[in-house]
């Protein structure tokens, strides 16, 4: 692929390592040649470096695809997802979920990137709704403000929430921020 | 996502408004200079070959790059004072300051070189910031310039020696000289004025003419305001046999790296014999507009930018 064609989230591999494009910054000198400085994100490690290319430079393109997969169970430090297609399960490594991993409940799709059989990425909704198993501790450290306790979800987070929540409500959580955002249902 | 059109071109009804009170300046200004606004076509059969601007093919013709060619024809055929605008085509040119389809106004003056025609371009720029600024000094992405004649002047050798410590006239690093160029020379310009840039290493005199000394330069300047390129003149080649030459080198440069065959522009050199002596800028209105309108990108300044057209 010619640089001149590579744009924001555009993908391509360095000496085999995939890269996502985070930012191109289009320079072209008077009657010179065009030069783009790019913002890259390494797909495996998730680090980012800068990197400047010429006109006429060449890339090498990769294939990645966002597959709908479903969350199946813990096994170990692993994760076990199914693809929703192919009904493949894979095995995703706790790191590269972070703090992703505290919103996973049986049955939840997220949507995978896979290069080449290997996942990259898994991106969960940001929005997510999960029932409320233990209450409130009434401890006085659990008390974060007068309005606000900790309560333990079906996942088994901790979270923050509005002292009127009860045992079984449903919530809707942020999972970007990982911040309480509304009660779905009362007690059920 | 992208922006609502509606909401973006309301957005930017304040700098298209201004954008139309600066051609009407620019208008008045070459007016009463005398000069006669001229229209060439877009749709043109050759392009002048340059290694560096790709050209949009269209039926085995080419969207114009750029007025000049036509422009000199006819000021060889006795027009002596002209300007236009018109839209220009550049293929992959697209960024913060580049959209492949931009709006380019060129003037040419016989009798004239590069050095008058910078003359005319501080009046020009002075004039505009008179009537849509009422003063001499422009605020540009948070920055004060003084836009007072004259523009300080400095070679591209002094530049280099100065910001880059290398000298392209002893041996010259095409590439070394545009990477240090954006990153080393450009950036050491006095923010609060504007720069000329001049006197250009041989190799980059593209069409303009060569003054001879030791080293010979090309009589070629371009003006930077506010970290924006926005002018390049030259004192304009009339050497035909000259022009053939490095247009012959263009050719093969771009036909040995097989980007394009490239076709020579037989009308434009036969008339070089009878172009007079003359200097000639072309000056991107988009970002002349930018500058003005205190916008960043130029896809402030133009209503419908590449990715939405």
């Amino acid at each position: 692929m010619d640089i001149a064609e590579v744009s924001r989230n555009t993908k391509f591999l360095i000496n085999g390592v995939p890269f996502a494009v985070e930012d191109v910054k289009f320079v072209k000198p008077g009657k010179g040649r065009a030069m783009y400085y790019l913002k890259l994100r390494n797909l495996f490690d998730g680090t980012t470096r800068d990197q400047t290319y010429h006109s006429s430079d060449k890339v090498e393109e990769v294939h990645v695809s966002s597959n709908e997969m479903q969350y199946l169970y813990k096994e170990g430090d692993q994760y076990v997802f199914m693809d929703n297609e192919n009904f493949e399960q894979h095995h995703v490594p706790k790191e590269m979920l972070g703090t992703k991993s505290q919103f996973l409940k049986e049955g939840l799709v997220a949507t995978v990137s896979v290069m080449e059989g290997r996942i990259l990425e898994v991106i969960i909704p940001k929005f997510v709704e999960l029932a409320v198993v233990k209450g409130a501790a009434s401890s006085k450290s659990d008390t974060i403000t007068a309005q606000s306790k900790m309560v333990e979800l079906e996942t088994g987070v901790a979270l923050a929430v509005p002292a009127f929540v009860k045992e079984g409500d449903v919530l809707k959580v942020d999972t970007r921020t990982s911040s309480y955002v509304e009660r779905v249902s009362p007690k059920r | 996502m992208a922006e609502d059109e509606s909401l973006r071109l309301s957005r930017i009804k304040a700098n298209l408004e201004r954008r139309a009170l600066i051609y009407d300046v620019i208008r008045a200004f070459f007016r009463s200079e005398g000069f006669l606004e001229v229209e060439t076509p877009l749709l043109v059969p050759t392009v002048a070959p340059e290694k560096y601007i790709t050209p949009f093919t269209v039926n085995g013709w080419f969207l114009s790059t750029s007025p000049e060619m036509h422009m000199k024809r006819l000021l060889a055929a006795g027009y002596s004072k002209i300007f236009q605008i018109c839209h220009s085509f550049r293929k992959s040119e697209r960024g913060q300051l580049h959209n492949p389809e931009f709006t380019m106004m060129e003037w040419y003056r016989v009798g004239s070189d590069y050095m008058g025609i910078m003359q005319d371009t501080e009046w020009l720029i002075c004039t505009l910031a008179n009537k849509l600024c009422s003063g001499s000094t422009i605020r540009y992405q948070g920055k004060n310039i003084d836009l007072t004649p004259t523009w300080p002047r400095v070679t591209v050798r002094d530049a280099f020696l100065r910001s880059a410590g290398w000298d392209p006239f002893t041996r010259l690093d095409e590439e070394r000289f545009e990477v240090d160029l954006v990153e080393k020379v450009i950036p050491s310009f006095d923010a609060g004025r504007p720069t000329v840039l001049l006197d250009y290493p041989v190799a980059m005199a593209s069409l303009a003419r060569l003054r001879p000394g030791s080293p010979p330069v090309a009589e070629r300047a371009e003006v930077f305001i506010g970290g924006l390129e926005l002018a390049n003149a030259y004192s304009e080649l009339n050497d035909a046999a000259e022009q053939e030459k490095r247009f012959k080198q263009e050719i093969e440069t771009l036909k040995r790296e097989g980007k394009r065959s490239v076709v020579m522009p037989e009308k434009f050199l036969e008339c070089l014999p009878d172009l007079p002596e003359c200097g000639g800028i072309a000056l991107g209105i988009d970002r002349l507009a930018m500058l003005f309108c205190d916008a960043a990108s130029i896809d402030e300044v133009i209503a419908f930018p590449w990715d939405v057209v």
